[in-house]
């Protein structure tokens, strides 16, 4: 495999993996505009206790799980707060969060503040494309438990959830805390795959664009996430292919315009996402009888 | 025959309004009854209260023999209660068997039943249970089906089905008839009256007066947030107060 094609599946699979992070708040209606924060707390905690010079040396199986552990506390935490608020409302506070742990990031003199932090343990693709299946699969089957059943009927009426005995708010910190955990594990999986971080990697641009991997992905299903994450990785990269190829400034170097003429029509198109139960039903089921609907 | 349900001496006031006048009714078990009255009159309101939206301001509500007064809304449904909506509130997302299997929630709600994939390993009991419940409503041909683009006939069924798997003692039916058609309305009854067969009790609210006639026995009339009569569907008819409410007023020269 080329160089670039290993770039490309790295930078994919932590995509999917923090899409996911974003997706299970989303699935059960909370917009989180925070990804960036997860993404830094993870990153630095696993940098900290994994970096032989200025860290602890610990090795990385046991520093990934405790970085993502750590986030999830601190997503479980905030979810407290965060989960008080509503839809726009929650975007900005979620959005704030990560403004916060940014800012705190950069001032710890501990982990480099401005400066970054080295991260000394580098991992192959052999550890990040498993454990990116994983969270795939655990997607997956999260969506499809009660559990699962209950974030999705929160996103349609939290009212009736709450007549029928969901328990609301349990279900919603629950999405929020183990979004939190995977965008903790994005974060410690970037650190070992480009062995440098630095918190001006995850502003709020970061966290637009996942927020988008979900939103045009759609938050219906657990697909939305993954052709998301997918979408946005890979198109661009067309782009620039059939630019080099053809010459077209526009697909080459104003790539990033056409990308974004793209996203508007997508969101235009299809306003739910391009993964829909619909468009799930039209690609694996057959169509339901005709001569049932609608005379009665 | 014993009381399912004791709704007694109950005020409730929004801001200056008071939109339920200290009504009293009961509900006897296995019945049918109807909760009928001009708009505005406090039908939906009534069934706020009982299904815990809206707290009581004085008052009792008592569900079989259990004070649920205070109970808060999310587990009045571990009391025996469950509701359909005036206007349907379906999951929009969601298939037909996944809204039918969160009338189950209630009966799964274990750590274990929570977090088993339900939609993976597609026989599971509750999925056979949801599914048994949509064939007894000869709804059998919508499971995979997304809610939202189903007939509205379908999804007002559809709904009686999600309230009714919670088994519930006592199930608060909000204009169930409203807009269906002729066909519709009959098998909407027909299904009905299968369920008070099974042993549940209904309380409906409901404009459609035939309807309230061919399927209930007892009826309740509100006005302006005030019982105003009780009785036999026929006695209703002609209750000169019931008529005033609904007619504004009997003239003995009407047809």
């Amino acid at each position: 495999m080329s160089a670039y094609m290993t770039g490309l599946i790295i930078i994919l699979c932590l995509n999917i993996i923090i899409a996911y992070s974003v997706f299970l708040p989303a699935a059960a209606g909370q917009l989180n505009l925070g990804a960036a924060g997860f993404m830094i707390i993870g990153a630095y905690t696993d940098a900290y206790l994994s970096s032989a010079d200025e860290g602890l040396g610990l090795p990385i199986l046991l520093t990934i799980p405790i970085a993502a552990l750590f986030t999830g506390l601190v997503g479980f935490l905030m979810s407290f707060p965060i989960l008080r608020t509503k839809g726009v409302y929650m975007i900005l506070a979620t959005f704030a969060f990560a403004e916060i742990v940014a800012g705190i990031v950069l001032n710890m003199e501990i982990v480099g503040g401005a400066s970054g932090f080295p991260v000394t343990t580098h991992a192959e693709l052999e550890l990040l494309l498993p454990i990116t299946v994983g969270v795939i699969v655990f997607g997956f089957y999260l969506i499809s438990t009660r559990f699962g059943l209950s974030m999705r009927s929160i996103h349609d009426d939290e009212n009736v959830s709450l007549l029928f005995g969901v328990n609301t708010h349990l279900v919603k910190v629950g999405a929020f805390t183990i979004g939190a955990f995977l965008g903790g594990l994005a974060g410690a999986l970037y650190g070992h795959q480009f062995d440098y971080i630095e918190v001006q990697n995850w502003g709020i641009l970061f966290s637009i664009y996942v927020l988008l991997y979900v939103l045009i992905g759609g938050t219906q299903t657990p697909w939305g996430p993954l052709v998301g994450a997918m979408f946005f990785t890979f198109i661009p990269e067309i782009l620039r292919a059939l630019g080099d190829a053809t010459g077209i400034e526009l697909l080459g170097e104003l790539r990033f315009a056409a990308f974004g003429v793209i996203i508007v029509g997508m969101m235009v198109l299809r306003p739910e996402g391009i993964m829909t139960r619909t468009f799930l039903e039209l690609l694996f089921r057959k169509p339901m009888p005709k001569s049932d609907v609608g005379l009665g | 025959m014993s009381n399912v349900l004791n709704f007694t001496s109950v005020d409730k006031s929004f801001g200056g309004l008071k939109v339920i006048d200290n009504v009293s009714f009961n509900v006897k078990k296995d019945s049918r009854t109807a909760l009928i009255g001009p708009n505005g009159a406090g039908k939906t309101t009534i069934f706020n209260l009982l299904s815990g939206i809206y707290e009581v301001d004085k008052g009792s509500i008592i569900l079989d023999k259990n004070d649920i007064t205070n109970i808060p809304a999310r587990k009045r449904i571990n009391m025996g209660m469950s509701r359909s909506f005036q206007n349907i509130r379906l999951m929009p997302h969601l298939s037909t068997l996944e809204n039918v299997m969160l009338g189950q929630h209630h009966l799964a709600n274990s750590t274990k039943e929570n977090f088993f994939p339900l939609g993976l390993i597609k026989r599971n009991k509750w999925a056979a249970r949801a599914e048994q419940a949509l064939i007894d409503a000869g709804l059998e041909t919508y499971p995979g089906q997304v809610v939202s683009e189903l007939p509205y006939g379908i999804q007002k069924r559809i709904e009686v089905v999600r309230a009714l798997v919670s088994n519930p003692k006592l199930l608060l039916l909000d204009e169930p008839a409203a807009g269906l058609n002729s066909t519709e309305t009959k098998e909407l009854q027909t299904l009905l009256e299968n369920v008070s067969t099974s042993g549940t009790t209904l309380l409906v609210v409901e404009h459609d007066m035939n309807f309230v006639r061919n399927l209930c026995q007892h009826v309740v009339v509100l006005n302006f947030g005030k019982k105003i009569f009780e009785g036999t569907p026929d006695d209703v008819a002609k209750d000169p107060q019931v008529l005033e409410a609904y007619l504004g007023g009997t003239d003995d020269n009407a047809p």
